[in-house]
């Protein structure tokens, strides 16, 4: 348990960061942009 | 079983392959999925473009909310990015990446003498970070249109993976897009092709080289839950495990080192039984420096 200090702070301050993040409205903008094909992504998008 | 057993890491990668990229329909129709799982991130370099996919890649998904404008900082991806890094570091590229699995396939195939790093490999290691820093962060924020929305510029110049599983599938079987492809296609086809090619010879040079999620995930190899430890009372120092480790990290010293992706060859190889994964049973948590 003494060992993992770090990573069990990181992982808590991680579940706070996606709380506040999916609140902020960020997991919508992640669905938005994942539902629709990227153009840039796959080579397609304007240079 | 054993044979199982034996090949246990190829197993996942390939489970985690299929499961993230379970869409059948999509490969068939040369469209993407779009129902409400795509608004999770998935821990590997996983395009969200692709035919498959059923979650979203971290890194598109960060540059997706960074060049938005109001935002600058995505709490949410950074957040998921931190829980699994806390949870396993760079076990995620070993065990779970779909491009890292087709790195590994690749250096089976016994065409060339294999060679461990590319020259001036020292630096060519930091050009990760670079590509993370200004590709996928500065970029994306700063350089924006009229709309202040800014490009993924990783994914636009870079990403062989996107390339990979969502261009060349989309493109061969959506034929508006096939008439869309213009040299930016060809480009990232041309960078696609000689890491392919590069796989063949040296170990995974995406991932050593240019992956910003494995620089990421690198940094939190020291301080994850999952992590290496040298017994230093049965360590001699015999070079065993940095000869067995594809990646070259000298484990004896650096056991929890950012380019370790966690493949676990060298606590197989280990003639003596130094290294051990962290946790493990309790007995054997003795004395053992990490």
């Amino acid at each position: 348990m003494k060992d993992n200090t770090a990573g069990i702070t990181l992982i808590m301050v991680g579940v706070i960061f996606v709380i506040f993040g999916t609140n902020r409205g960020e997991a919508l903008e992640v669905m938005l942009k994942a539902v629709t094909i990227c153009l840039e992504c796959i080579g397609i998008g304007q240079v | 079983m054993n044979i199982i057993r034996k090949r246990m890491r190829l197993w996942v990668q390939i489970i985690t392959a299929a499961l993230t990229n379970g869409y059948v329909n999509g490969f068939i129709q040369g469209k993407i999925y779009t129902g409400p799982t795509k608004q999770f991130c998935v821990p590997g370099l996983n395009c969200y473009s692709c035919p498959g996919a059923v979650g979203a890649c971290p890194i598109g998904s960060l540059q997706a909310v960074i060049s938005k404008q109001g935002y600058n900082f995505s709490f949410y991806v950074i957040g998921f990015l931190m829980i699994v890094g806390a949870m396993a570091g760079r076990f995620v590229c070993g065990w779970l990446c779909p491009f890292g699995l087709v790195q590994d396939l690749l250096y089976k195939i016994p065409l060339m003498r294999k060679i461990k790093n590319l020259p001036f490999d020292k630096y060519l290691s930091m050009l990760k970070y670079f590509v993370l820093v200004v590709f996928v962060i500065l970029l994306p924020m700063l350089v924006v249109n009229l709309f202040g929305q800014g490009d993924p510029w990783f994914c636009k110049w870079i990403c062989p993976s996107g390339t990979l599983f969502a261009g060349i599938p989309l493109v061969t079987l959506n034929e508006g897009l096939r008439s869309a492809v213009g040299w930016l296609f060809q480009w990232k086809l041309l960078l696609l092709a000689i890491i392919l090619i590069l796989s063949i010879k040296v170990y995974r040079p995406f991932c050593k080289y240019l992956c910003p999620l494995g620089a990421i995930y690198g940094l939190f190899n020291p301080l994850s839950i999952h992590r290496y430890k040298v017994d230093q009372e049965k360590c001699v120092s015999c070079k065993k495990c940095q000869k067995t480790c594809k990646m070259d990290i000298p484990v004896y010293e650096q056991p929890n080192s950012m380019n370790c992706i966690r493949c676990q060859e060298c606590v197989k190889g280990c003639p003596y039984g130094a290294i051990t994964t962290h946790p493990k049973r309790k007995k054997r948590r003795n004395d053992e420096k990490f």
